[in-house]
Order: structure tokens, then C-alpha cells, then sequence
């Protein structure tokens, strides 16, 4: 073999070799902060390009293997680049991309100490992300999960002063434990009792398990990846930690990590597990509808920025989640062009998210550094004051929202489509579901509409809400809104670099849909090669059936803005005057008269009645102080969290009845142990 | 190009472009006239819409000091998706060029779009009308696209296809059989197509009471050529929402491209169900009163349930 033929594998080895290089160097580097943000951000970037390009490179050539003689004796590390880890490594890599050039700007102000703490664990962070995807043994892809899991608690946690954030991070690691549990058991299961030789994913993939162990396998990992990325019941960490860690981490975790969850739940099924059984996918569908519902019911009613986003990641998860179910479904009654539509959907939307909720979270970002505040209810008037931002978010938002010509819609679209090919599925009970489930999709669809049409007016729009009283419980605010500025130049390009991605997927598909069909024939056996036969037009089954060609579509409506502009000047006027507003002739307007994030969340609060929790302190007419206070709150922490909790109190608390910490006790119990034995044996 | 067939197709194409746009106005009129005589006035004519937004195009904008550039972009997005939108629905002729690009659900998307900028632009001076009605119209809207959808999706499964071309070339070759599950399909449409046209009882056009405004209260701002725009485009949208309901459930005497025989006939069987559907929408307005805001969820959630009922009827007995 050549010596300097390099594959793949080797270039990604090689980037994860790089990032914690530069993770080590910021923290030798904490005595000149500048530099780190200078350099070493933009350099990490740069890492994330070239990984996204191996990774494009990867996607269309075999799988690579590598084994590595590190880690413990008899236990090498074993490596493999295949088209599923490719597509996740350019998923990773190009969300990334923004993210750090975002991060070179927007961490700037912090103390030299804690920035080079934060420059290894961002580092690290992404290079652990990466390692989970190429991974081919439980040990490897457990010890990278488990590093994946510290580093961001760790980055979490970067303002540890503060209690809330301290809570939210343990929250985190707790419930990310719990599903690491799982999915160790999981791993454990597949290898189905033959010893440490079967710890690679190549021996896992070649153990034959009957239905039951298979489903317990499945179920495990359901639940442990399903922990990590936030679905229902085990989402509450999502909207605590994201609105505690820096919005550059938060966007990291939201848009790439969540996803490092949903490559485990495909690696484990499709991969990993032989056979699969029609009620996982039920379950998988049910359980991410659900999810979906719930999370953007919930993101509706949010004040806070950073939370409602947070919400709206529990929604698109169980979106994906959704699109997963329905694959399985296709997949086990043989309709496996089918199933590859809705495979493409899944990963469709994957990196569509990783693209929008990155950018709205880092734009957040820039919010919070322009005022400080991350209740809305606070912000208003700011497409004034912050130009770049206001334009970019407004690409996120539309994208997000799932309207065409951006890449939500598309995604969108896909899984719709999956749905109207379901009918002529052998079982009956499963197809009168079906729809039921579009109608869910649909509803979510329509709903974060509304959630980004408040978090877009509320912040962006509208008045400045400058003489509210202050009741945030945050840090007062630095500056009034007034003198909000605009996003710094590395910022800007961050966002930039995203919104432009959010543009391009919405109006390539038929690319993006090309490069995909590589992972659904790996995980399949099948792809989707009508709809690459003509590049303008996305048709994935055949034209007759449904077309959707976005760049067309874009050019008519601009085609037609732009003759609709010159016709009214040519055949009219283009004059214009400036005025008061006029509001029905209603002389004394207030910014505090516009609605605020609580308001406009109160038709779904009003609808959704029985799924909150809420507390409404409504003042009479006659206060002279008149005070409004309203939280709602996840049923679920009542009725699911704190009684677990209690049981696990009190079930600890017998268990210490055994322990009185007194060494003669202790030996005595050792004593007792050991003649039961002997008994025994 | 060289392809007559294909020449023909734009030309078809570029008339209905042209035709919709022209036209829509006149169906509001002719809806506004038909209540008028329910209402036992004269009306001001049908060709009022036309008066009314000349009148509003030479008047200079008035802008609020508060707005922004999304403010005076919107009424152009919107007047272009909805002009878009009514013109690749096939209502003389199908196979049109344009009609590829999009088909039924991303013309949900296309309506979602516009509704999207008008509620953002509502939002933008700051009045509280303005976010009363983004957040009413948001409303309505999460409420009334998914029944939109399962409609949809009933005459998709029916006709194996998302595309309104290939629907309504399946639905015209069954000569008037009626489909249970578009019976009920249709019942929803129409209430449906009440709610997203601002119509009695979910809206009504023609109030600016302040507490009951949804549509009016979003366009409060607006005026001039802005308004003009937006009330063209709102006409654009019923025009386009009844041609979207004539594609499914009255596709009967719609021609392919390119055949001028049939043309004189195809048009003025649209002509008379253009009419009929305008009658018919004047006279359910006239006959119902408008609800309150919080009793709307409960007029979509039935729309909702009977788009639902077709659709398991369609599976039950596939028909």
C-alpha cells in the first residue's frame, strides 16, 4: 500500500487530533485571552471545514476501517467511516463551522482563566462528538458519549456562580447518566453473552437475537439515546440547560449534539440489530408525535429566549423521532423505497436543524450581549438597532417556521409525503394511524409558526419595552436598548455562514437528497433515485405523483415582486410620508400596550388548558400597584419527577439504614456475608 | 422550446397569470354585490374593487415613525405569493408550467409564507392592535392548517398524487360520482376556506370594531398602495382558495393545454362556478353571525374532525 494514499479516516483521525491540540493550547494560552479568540476559535473553524469536506469526500466512497492499538490490553480501539457516520461528521462539521467563527466574537469579554477552560471543553466537546460517530466497539463509542456528556456539562456550567445554572447542569448529567446506563445495557444485550470478543460493533452486528432480546435492545437504546436527546418524559433538562450555558455551547448542544443521539437510535436499529419488529416503529412514531406536540405547545408559552428555543428542539426531535418510526415501519413490511423517502426526511431535517436552531441560538447570543436580557417580554424594537442580526434571524425564523423556499419546508415536505405514500401497508391498524400522525405533524408544523412569530415580533419588532419595570431575575440590565449594537464581524460571518446554509439546503434539495441516498442504500438497501433525475425539480417518486421545485418557485415570486414594484411606480407613484401611527386613532400608545411574550402566548394557554400547570395572579381594576404574575409549568415534573424522586429518597434511606459508617459494623456485615456463603456453597 | 405543445403551455400559463390577477378583485366585488342585495341594498357595483384600489394607489403612503424596512417590504412578498399561488392552481387548464414547482402542500406553504410576513409586519409598529391581530391571526391559522392538510390529503390518496394537475385529471374522469369521503372533505373545506379568508363568522371583512378584528387589525398601519396591495392579494387568496375547491371537488370541464377548442366552453364553466361559489359565500355569511374569538377553535376543530371522518371513510371503504 502507498504511503501516501490518505483515506478519509485518516484526515477525521487527524482533526480530532487538532481540535485537542488547540483545546490544550487554549488552556496554556490563558495568560493572553486575546489570542485565543484571535486564533484559536477561527482555527478550530477552519478544523471544522476541512472535516466537513472529508467528510462530503467519505459519503461517496466505501467505508473506512481503522483499528488503533491504544486503550486497554486486548482492547483496541476500533474505527469505521461509513456513509451514516459521514453524513453526521458533515453535519457536525459544518454547524460547527459557524458556530466557532460565532464563538472567535462572542467570547471575547471573558477573563483569560475561564476562557481557557472553555476553549479545552469547547474542543474537546466537538472532538469527543466526532469520535462517537466513528466508533465501531461499545468501549470506544461509551467512552466517547461519556466524554461528550462531561465536556458539555462542563461548558454548561461555565457560569457555576450562579445556583440556577449549577441545577441545570446537574440535572443534565443526571439524566444523561441514566440513559448512558441504558445504553451500556443496551450494547450489553447485543452482545448477547459472548465475552469481551464481542465488544465491536462488527460482532454485534453478526449475533442473531431472538424478538425478545432484540426489542429489550431496541427499547434500551430508545430510551438512553432517547434521554440524551430530549424525549418525552426525559426531556426537562433540555430547557434548563440550554438557556444556563453560553449561547455558542447552547447552539452546539442544541444543533449538533441532540442529532449525536439520533445517529445512535439509527446506528442501533437499522445497523447494529438484524431484524426489526413493525411496533417499534409504532412506538418510535407515537412517542415522537408526542414529543413534538408537546414541545412546541410548551415553546409557546415560554418568556424566556433561550428556553422557547429550547422547547422548540424537544419539538423538531420528536419530529425526527417521528420520521424514524415511520422508516421502520416501511422498512419492516418491505417497502424499502419508501422508507427511504422517510429516511432522507429524518436526515433531511437533522441537518436543516443543526443549521436553523444554530443560528437562532446564536443570535440570541448577540441579543444577550447587545442587552443583557433574555426575557423577551423585556427586548421589542431591536430590527432598529441590530440590522445583520435582525435579517439573519429572520432567515432562521422562516426556516425554522418550515416555509418554503427555506430548508424547513423541505424536510417538511418530505415526511408529508411519506405519509400520503403509507396506505397499502399490510396492517390495517397501522395505516387508519397514519394520518392521524400527519394531522400531529401538521399541527406542530402550524404551531411553531406561531412560536417563531412571537419570538421574532417580541424581540425584534414593535416598540421598545424600555420603561417596563424590571422583574427579570438575572443581572440588571447594562445598557438600554437604545444603544444596542449590532453583532461583531466574526459574529456576523458565524451567522452568516448559517443562514446562507439555511438558503442553500432549502434550495438544493435535489443535491442534498443525491448525498443522502448513499446512507439510506447502506442502511436500506434502497434510494431514492428518481429524485435526483432533474436538478431543479425535487420529485421523489416520480413527478406525476409530487414535485416541488424551489428554485423556480423562488425566482417566479421574486419575478413577480419585482413587476408588481415596477408597475405600481410606473403607472402611479413611489411616494411616501412618515406619521405617528395611527391604532384605530388611539393617541396614547405605550410600549407597554404591545403584546408581550406572555400575551401573545395566551390563546395556547388558554386551548392547552389541561396540559399546563398554571398560576395566574391577576390584579383587580381598582389596584392602584396592579401586578400580573402567570407562570405555567411542565405537568410532567409534578406528576412524573418529584415522585420518582421521593421514591428514590426513600429507597436510599433504607439503604442507609445499613450504614452507620462505623468500621467494626462494616466488618461484621463482611463476616455475616461470608459464613451465608460458606453455607451455601 | 421548439415544442408547440410547450409554447402553447406558457402562453396558457402567462394568460392565467394575467387573468387571475385581473380578475380577483371583480369575484370580491361580485361576493360584496350578491350581500349587498341579501342585505336588500343596491351595493356600490362590482366593479367597486377596482375603484376602491385605484383610488388607494394614487394617495400618498402614510408610514408609521416606527416601522421598518419589513414593514413596507410585506405588502409586495405577500401580493407575490398570493398572485403566484392563484396562478398555478389549474382552473382553465391543467399541466400548467408553473405548477411543478409547487404542489398542493407547498401551497399551503406558500399561504403560510404570506400570512408568516403579514403578521410579522403587524407586529412591527407596535400598536397593540397590530400584535392583537398577529396573534389572533396565528391563531386561526395553527388551527386551520392542519384540517387544510387533511383535506388535502383525502383527495391526494384518492388520486394518488399531491399534484392539483394529476388530482384534478383523476376527479374529472369520474363523471359525477360523489365520493363519501370528499362529501365530508368539502363540508370542511368550505369552513376552512370561512376562517383563512377572514370571513363570517371566524372574521368579518368589513368591521374595525376594535375587540373583533382579526385580518383588519393586522392591516390597521397600512395605507395607499400598501393597502391596495394587501387588499388585492387578500382578493387574490379567495380567489385562489375557491379554485383550489373547484380543482378538488368541481374539476368537471377543466381542458389540458393547448386545446383552444375546448377553451370557450372551459372558460365560462368557470365563469359560472366562479359565480356560484361567490353566491354561495355571501349567502352563508349573510345567514351566520360572527363568534367570539375563543369559540373558534371549536368551529376549526370540527372542520378539523369532518376533514378526519373523510379521511377514515376513504380508508374504510376506499372511496
Amino acid at each position: 500500500m502507498d504511503i501516501f494514499s490518505i483515506l478519509p479516516i485518516d484526515v477525521v483521525g487527524g482533526v480530532i487530533l487538532l481540535w485537542l491540540v488547540l483545546g490544550f493550547l487554549g488552556l496554556a494560552l490563558q495568560r493572553s485571552p486575546q489570542l485565543i479568540c484571535k486564533y484559536l476559535f477561527p482555527a478550530g473553524a477552519c478544523i471544522s471545514l476541512v472535516l466537513t469536506l472529508t467528510a462530503l469526500w467519505a459519503l461517496g466512497s466505501a467505508p473506512n476501517i481503522a483499528v488503533l492499538p491504544l486503550g486497554l490490553p486486548d482492547l483496541p480501539i476500533h474505527l469505521r467511516l461509513d456513509p451514516l457516520a459521514a453524513f453526521f461528521l458533515i453535519l457536525l462539521g459544518s454547524a460547527s463551522f459557524g458556530i466557532s467563527l460565532f464563538s472567535a466574537g462572542y467570547f471575547k469579554t471573558m477573563t483569560g482563566r475561564v476562557l481557557g477552560l472553555l476553549c479545552l471543553e469547547y474542543h474537546l466537546f466537538l472532538a469527543s462528538m466526532a469520535m462517537v460517530l466513528l466508533a465501531d466497539d461499545a468501549y470506544m463509542f461509551m467512552v466517547a458519549w461519556e466524554t461528550m456528556a462531561l465536556s458539555s456539562y462542563f461548558l454548561v456550567t461555565t457560569d457555576h456562580a450562579i445556583p440556577d445554572i449549577r441545577r441545570a447542569g446537574f440535572l443534565y448529567l443526571l439524566i444523561a447518566h441514566v440513559g448512558a446506563m441504558a445504553i451500556l445495557l443496551s450494547f450489553g444485550v447485543m452482545q448477547a453473552g459472548h465475552g469481551i470478543s464481542a465488544y465491536t460493533f462488527d460482532a454485534m452486528r453478526e449475533v442473531h437475537l431472538s424478538t425478545f432480546w432484540s426489542s429489550i435492545a431496541f427499547l434500551l437504546a430508545l430510551f438512553g439515546f432517547g434521554a440524551k436527546a430530549g424525549v418525552l418524559p426525559m426531556h426537562v433538562w433540555l430547557p434548563e440547560a440550554h438557556p444556563a450555558a453560553p449561547s455558542p455551547v447552547s447552539a452546539l448542544m442544541s444543533g449538533v449534539m441532540l442529532k449525536m443521539a439520533i445517529y445512535g437510535i439509527l446506528r442501533v436499529t437499522f445497523d447494529l440489530l438484524g431484524t426489526q419488529l413493525w411496533w417499534w416503529g409504532v412506538l418510535a412514531l407515537a412517542l415522537g408525535l408526542i414529543t413534538a406536540v408537546f414541545g412546541v405547545m410548551f415553546a409557546a408559552v415560554q418568556g424566556d429566549m433561550k428556553r422557547l428555543l429550547a422547547y422548540s428542539s424537544i419539538e423538531n426531535i420528536g419530529l425526527l423521532l417521528v420520521g424514524i418510526g415511520l422508516t421502520l415501519i416501511f422498512h419492516v413490511y418491505g417497502k424499502n423505497t419508501l422508507a427511504a423517502l422517510s429516511l432522507t426526511a429524518t436526515l433531511y431535517h437533522s441537518i436543516n436543524h443543526a443549521f436553523f436552531k444554530s443560528l437562532l441560538f446564536i443570535g440570541t447570543g448577540s441579543i444577550l450581549h447587545a442587552t443583557g436580557e433574555r426575557n423577551m417580554g423585556q427586548l421589542g424594537g431591536l430590527i432598529h438597532h441590530m440590522p445583520w442580526v435582525s435579517v439573519l434571524m429572520l432567515v432562521g425564523v422562516l426556516a425554522i417556521s418550515g416555509l418554503p423556499p427555506l430548508n424547513g419546508f423541505v424536510s417538511e415536505w418530505l415526511l408529508l409525503q411519506a405519509f400520503l405514500l403509507s396506505p397499502g401497508l399490510p396492517n390495517s391498524y397501522v395505516n387508519m394511524l397514519v394520518p392521524v400522525a400527519a394531522a400531529g405533524i401538521a399541527l406542530s408544523a402550524a404551531l411553531s409558526a406561531y412560536v417563531m412569530v412571537k419570538f421574532y415580533g417580541v424581540i425584534f419588532l414593535g416598540q421598545r419595552r424600555e420603561n417596563v419595570p424590571h422583574v427579570s431575575r438575572f443581572e440588571e440590565r447594562p445598557n438600554s436598548l437604545k444603544h444596542a449594537h449590532d453583532a461583531g464581524t466574526w459574529e456576523r460571518a458565524g451567522m452568516v455562514w448559517l443562514a446562507s446554509g439555511c438558503v442553500a439546503l432549502g434550495l438544493a434539495p435535489v443535491f442534498v437528497v443525491q448525498q443522502i441516498d448513499a446512507v439510506s442504500q447502506m442502511l436500506l438497501g434502497a434510494h431514492l433515485g428518481n429524485a435526483t433525475a432533474n436538478w431543479m425539480f425535487l420529485a421523489p417518486i416520480d413527478t406525476h405523483r409530487a414535485s416541488y421545485g424551489p428554485l423556480y418557485f423562488l425566482l417566479a415570486v421574486l419575478g413577480v415582486m419585482l413587476l408588481t414594484v415596477l408597475l405600481v411606480r410606473r403607472l402611479y407613484h413611489g411616494r411616501s410620508r412618515r406619521g405617528p401611527a395611527w391604532d384605530c386613532g388611539y393617541p396614547a400608545q405605550t410600549a407597554r400596550m404591545q403584546d408581550t411574550a406572555e400575551g401573545f402566548g395566551q390563546p395556547i394557554r388558554r386551548i392547552f388548558e389541561p396540559f399546563f400547570k398554571i398560576e395566574n395572579e391577576l390584579p383587580t381594576p381598582f389596584d392602584t400597584h396592579p401586578k400580573y404574575h402567570g407562570i405555567s409549568e411542565d405537568k410532567l415534573w409534578y406528576l412524573l419527577y418529584l415522585p420518582l424522586k421521593s421514591l428514590i429518597e426513600k429507597l436510599s434511606g433504607w439503604v442507609s439504614l445499613l450504614q452507620h459508617g462505623r468500621i467494626h459494623l462494616y466488618l461484621a456485615y463482611t463476616f455475616v456475608t461470608l459464613i451465608v456463603l460458606l453455607i451455601f456453597v | 422550446m421548439r415544442n408547440p405543445e410547450q409554447i402553447f403551455a406558457i402562453l396558457f400559463q402567462l394568460t392565467q397569470l394575467l387573468l387571475v390577477v385581473l380578475a380577483a378583485p371583480l369575484l370580491t366585488g361580485w361576493v360584496n354585490q350578491c350581500q349587498a342585495w341579501l342585505q336588500n341594498r343596491s351595493g356600490a357595483g362590482v366593479l367597486q374593487p377596482y375603484r376602491v384600489l385605484h383610488k388607494l394607489f394614487h394617495k400618498d403612503a402614510l408610514i408609521a415613525d416606527n416601522a421598518s424596512w419589513l414593514f413596507r417590504i410585506t405588502p409586495y412578498i405577500v401580493f407575490g405569493c398570493m398572485w403566484l399561488a392563484a396562478a398555478i392552481i389549474p382552473i382553465i387548464a391543467v399541466d400548467l408550467p408553473f405548477s411543478r414547482a409547487a404542489d398542493v402542500i407547498a401551497l399551503v406553504g406558500v399561504f403560510a409564507l404570506a400570512r408568516m410576513f403579514i403578521a410579522l409586519a403587524a407586529m412591527d409598529i407596535g400598536t397593540s392592535f397590530g400584535s392583537m391581530g398577529a396573534r389572533r391571526e396565528m391563531l386561526v391559522s395553527f388551527l386551520a392548517e392542519p384540517a387544510l392538510l387533511m383535506v388535502l390529503f383525502t383527495s391526494s390518496l384518492i388520486s394518488h398524487s399531491t399534484q392539483l394537475t394529476h388530482i384534478v385529471e383523476t376527479f374529472a374522469h369520474y363523471k359525477f360520482i360523489l365520493y363519501p369521503s370528499l362529501a365530508f372533505a368539502s363540508v370542511a373545506f368550505v369552513m376552512i376556506l370561512l376562517a383563512e379568508n377572514a370571513r363570517i363568522p371566524v372574521d368579518n371583512p368589513s368591521t374595525h370594531l376594535e375587540l373583533t378584528m382579526i385580518h383588519e387589525a393586522m392591516i390597521l398601519e397600512y395605507s395607499a398602495r400598501h393597502l391596495a396591495l394587501i387588499e388585492w392579494a387578500a382578493s387574490l387568496k379567495l380567489f385562489a382558495y375557491i379554485s383550489i375547491g373547484i380543482a378538488l371537488f368541481l374539476p368537471h370541464g377543466i381542458i389540458g393545454v393547448g386545446n383552444w377548442a375546448g377553451l370557450p366552453l372551459a372558460v365560462g364553466l368557470l365563469l359560472g362556478k366562479l359565480m356560484l361559489a361567490g353566491a354561495g359565500l355571501a349567502l352563508l355569511e349573510a345567514m351566520m353571525a360572527k363568534m367570539r374569538i375563543f369559540r373558534a377553535p371549536e368551529f376549526l376543530g370540527t372542520a378539523f374532525l369532518l376533514a378526519v371522518l373523510g379521511l377514515l371513510i376513504h380508508f374504510l371503504l376506499g372511496a
